[in-house]
């Protein structure tokens, strides 16, 4: 009944996304111990998800509004939240807003924002359709970025695994070296997996050489409030380079900030010269926009957009917000002081010099191996652990578990 | 003081030259400048609509060379201003001392071109403004009721309640989506006694609505299909096909599909087309209620279309946005489908669920492959998530949650059957009513072409000319191409929209 060989027969089995699989690898696992500290995603000390009392409060609003329908969005998406949205990474009295010279694009959660932000720039930056133009991102960075191939993708220093800290001259030195006009994307806080971010001192060297060599920022906002605790201290990098003068994209996403992974709540905002070029732009990525999702989800962005312009929903959120980011705070300090106690070898300073959702433990393949395998604690294979995965439960097993590898595993 | 003031002017005129975002050197001799810039700047020379160039070139070495030595002099004029490395003067200047420091005042987008309006939302555009009370908005691509309004359906409320109540979690779906919406999807279009779902030698993935689901095949067969670039449309299609395609980097064909002079189908000219198109080529087909015209094969004509594809090695890529809305029945939609696949034609399917289910802005959508076995299935799904992973990681849940709700709650389907029904009858009593109505106005045209038809839209034939009356003289607005949206139509102005179109074609 089929036809003869199937055109697809030569299609070969891809690799799983390892994240995703360490998650899989969990689920199955039947280990009472176990731990998951892989994927990124916000868990209370019970280790549960916990959906934010505000969103479930807007939510239920939504629900009971017989007003609200299904109706398309505009190709751009909701305005009120486009607006908000930007406004919250730019801030109420950013010189960029008053002069009306930024612009928003409503995107499927940060991903999706950094895949119209790219396709844009592959069209129009530096030329037209001059793929040729570098993009560079940090060594290492979220795996996501470089999943969409691209032959230009090269990287920067930004990681020094000896002293566990941030690669400061290597990054200088990449950016001095690259062509000018090059793409740099940047992660605004919390850097992914690192957990380290440049010191407003550091951000200011790094903007000075990019502006001189005419390089494009382009920041991922993945963790804004989410990283200290502090919509403004997480923004400081973006504001700091909107008012040198820069224009940049900055991708934002929703998803750990207001826990809405699931209804992937982005935005793309673009900070330029001029009103007449935000507008050009944007007509530009509504073209784009088209041809992925024609038009982006609702539900997420009524949430967003619900709570940003409510002042007191507003400083729920805020208040929600920094329970996790307290939290996460919180099991840094308790699992550093833990492993100093047992007197782990090496330093363990960097637990709470990071910051964010991740760190980057210094644990090398074989002990993250050692850690899966023998006690049920799953960890990406770079040794970077999701903070929010420790409970008060679990941090003795845990840091227990960190000395072993250590010590039997070099 | 002199000196610096006279570096001042020098400074602001560059300055101003690059503020009108053309080189200076440019108007001079541009063949020399684009010669000495494009090995510079590869970006500095663009075309403008209309033909030529425009040179943009803030960064013309000669300008930074003369920059430069400014800067020179400067330096060495001025002792006291000590400069230490660019971006870093120990005296905040008056004015930029390292001019080749200070940012060009163009932007990096001045020459990135304003995108061509939509024509659709022009329509709808021109119809907010117009203050004419008997205006109708024909253009409009959503369901209304008989009132003109959106139409939340009853059981995608319900859905939305119980998901309410359950208080569950917003943790990332994985990148293939809701495994109950998606398995509910392809039962529905392939049918429960489908082998190739019983069998399981399918996979299907979820989708931002019907665009997200066509732009995610659109790209897998980019990948994946080596046979051929070529993806024939039916003349015509929906706009939005053509830009899917030709980004995810295939190119367009065509095969006749619409004969206007009829208004319906061409079918020898596209039997002859089709069986002209070159072997392995992909080549899509609307399963029901065609956009833009209405106009769907009967199930004879089906059957041949299947033989001569069958025969001519195509893959089909069909696009069923319609399921269920079309005729009212969700069985009789689907019948090309599942007959195409019973006759051993591997298709790849696009489903969407704005109009069916009425969930337009929750984007939910599927994306099927029928495949020779759950091997094979397995090994294309995995890498459907290649792609899906950097376009946006994962899909929205809410939209998919309901309609899986929908499907899988028994007392909810039938609920939703009925419904379904309800507005594809709505828009059948409408074309009926229009077309009663315009015998009653004494046209003497045949309008049958407006009951044939079916779906949301309609072709009315009308030619340009009088669809500009109709906007003008009666403020009822459609595109130019004469397409009405029959779900702007109700027992209210059907027969204001019969009388207006008997005065522009009698």
């Amino acid at each position: 009944m089929a036809a003869a060989a199937s055109i697809f027969a030569a299609v070969p089995r891809a690799p799983p996304v390892a994240v995703f699989k360490l998650t899989a690898d969990f689920r199955e696992d039947a280990d009472s111990r176990k731990v998951n500290l892989g994927v990124g995603a916000y868990r209370t000390d019970e280790g549960l998800p916990w959906v934010l009392p505000v969103v479930r409060k807007v939510e239920q609003m939504i629900a009971g509004d017989g007003k609200l329908n299904h109706e398309y969005l505009p190709i751009l998406g909701l305005p009120e939240f486009r607006a908000n949205a930007s406004r919250i990474a730019l801030g109420d009295d950013s010189p960029a807003i008053k002069e009306n010279r930024i612009g928003s694009v409503q995107s499927l959660g940060g991903t999706g924002a950094l895949r119209i932000g790219a396709e844009f720039l592959r069209r129009w930056y530096n030329g037209t359709n001059n793929t040729a133009t570098p993009v560079y991102v940090s060594s290492p960075t979220w795996e996501g970025l470089v999943s969409g191939g691209g032959a230009h993708i090269r990287t920067y220093h930004y990681w020094d695994a000896a002293k566990r800290g941030l690669d400061l001259q290597g990054l200088l030195d990449d950016m001095e070296k690259a062509p000018e006009f090059s793409i740099f994307i940047l992660h605004a806080c919390a850097h992914n997996p690192t957990g380290t971010d440049p010191t407003p001192d550091q951000w200011k060297q790094i903007a000075a050489v990019m502006k001189r060599r005419f390089l494009f920022p382009f920041f991922d906002s993945a963790y804004q409030g989410f990283a200290s605790g502090s919509l403004d201290k997480d923004a400081w990098a973006v504001r700091y380079f909107v008012s040198e003068g820069f224009e940049l994209f900055c991708a934002q996403s929703f998803s750990k900030n207001f826990g809405l992974y699931n209804e992937r709540v982005g935005n793309l905002t673009v900070v330029g010269k001029d009103a007449d070029n935000v507008q050009r732009v944007l007509s530009q990525m509504e073209k784009i926009v088209r041809t992925t999702w024609s038009n982006p989800p609702s539900q997420g962005a009524r949430i967003v957009a619900t709570t940003l312009t409510s002042p007191q929903l507003f400083a729920e959120w805020k208040d929600n917000v920094k329970t996790m980011a307290d939290r996460v705070l919180l099991m840094r300090s308790e699992l550093r002081s833990r492993l100093e106690s047992l007197g782990t070898p090496g330093t363990w300073n960097h637990i709470t010099d990071q910051i964010g959702m991740f760190s980057f433990t210094g644990l090398n393949p074989k002990q993250v191996e050692y850690m899966i395998k023998e006690k049920h604690i799953y960890l990406m294979a770079s040794g970077r652990i999701n903070m929010c995965g420790l409970t008060t439960k679990n941090l003795d097993y845990v840091a227990k578990s960190i000395h072993e590898a250590v010590t039997k595993i070099q | 003081m002199l000196w610096e003031q006279q570096v001042s002017f020098m400074h602001e005129s560059l300055s101003r030259s690059s503020e009108e975002a053309q080189c200076s050197c440019f108007t001079q001799t541009p063949a020399w400048h684009r010669s000495c810039c494009s090995a510079w700047a590869p970006r500095n020379v663009a075309a403008v609509p209309g033909g030529g160039t425009r040179g943009l070139c803030p960064f013309c070495p000669y300008r930074a060379a003369a920059r430069l030595l400014v800067s020179l002099v400067v330096r060495v004029l001025l002792s006291r201003a000590d400069l230490g490395s660019c971006g870093a003067p120990r005296r905040a200047p008056s004015f930029s001392l390292t001019l080749r420091c200070s940012f060009p005042s163009s932007s990096w987008w001045s020459h990135v071109e304003m995108g061509p309006p939509d024509p659709i939302l022009g329509v709808t555009e021109a119809f907010k403004r117009d203050t004419n009370s008997k205006k109708m908005n024909l253009g409009v691509g959503a369901y209304r009721d008989d009132n003109g309004k959106p139409y939340v359906l009853s059981c995608v409320r319900k859905a939305e309640a119980m998901i309410a109540s359950k208080k569950m979690d917003k943790e990332y779906l994985p990148i293939g989506g809701l495994a109950d919406f998606t398995r509910a999807s392809a039962e529905l279009a392939l049918g429960e006694n489908s082998e190739a779902f019983k069998s399981g030698r399918y996979v299907t993935v979820q989708g931002i609505s019907g665009t997200g689901s066509l732009r995610i095949g659109a790209n897998f067969l980019q990948r994946f299909f080596k046979s051929s670039r070529d993806v024939y449309l039916p003349k015509p299609s929906w706009g939005n096909h053509t830009p899917i395609f030709r980004d995810a980097g295939l190119q367009l064909q065509a095969y006749r599909y619409y004969d206007p002079k009829t208004c319906s189908l061409d079918f020898t000219g596209a039997m002859e087309d089709i069986s002209k198109i070159p072997e392995k080529s992909i080549i899509l087909l609307h399963a029901c209620a065609h956009n833009p015209t209405g106009v769907d094969p009967r199930q004879e004509q089906w059957k041949e279309l299947a033989a001569v594809v069958k025969k001519r090695n195509l893959l089909v890529y069909f696009d069923m946005a319609y399921q269920g809305f079309a005729s009212g029945d969700i069985n009789r939609d689907a019948w090309a489908v599942r007959h195409f696949i019973e006759q051993g034609i591997n298709i790849v399917l696009s489903q969407s669920y704005a109009k069916n289910m009425g969930l337009y802005g929750e984007r939910a959508g599927a994306f099927t492959v029928i495949c020779s076995d759950a091997e094979e299935a397995k090994r294309v799904e995995s890498q459907l998530k290649i792609l899906i992973r950097p376009m946006y990681s994962n899909p929205p849940l809410n939209g998919a949650r309901i309609a899986s709700i929908i499907l899988n709650t028994p007392e909810l389907r039938k609920e939703w059957l009925v419904e379904v029904k309800g507005m594809a009858d709505r828009i059948i009593g409408m074309r009926t009513q229009l077309v009663s109505n315009l015998k009653k106005e004494g046209s003497s045209h045949n309008w049958q072409h407006i009951t044939d038809q079916i779906g949301m839209f309609c072709f009315t034939g009308l030619k340009p000319e009088q669809v500009e009356r109709l906007i003008k003289e009666f403020s009822i607005y459609m595109t130019k191409d004469g397409r009405i949206s029959m779900a702007g139509v109700t027992s209210g102005n059907v027969g204001y929209l019969a009388h207006a179109i008997h005065q522009v074609t009698k």
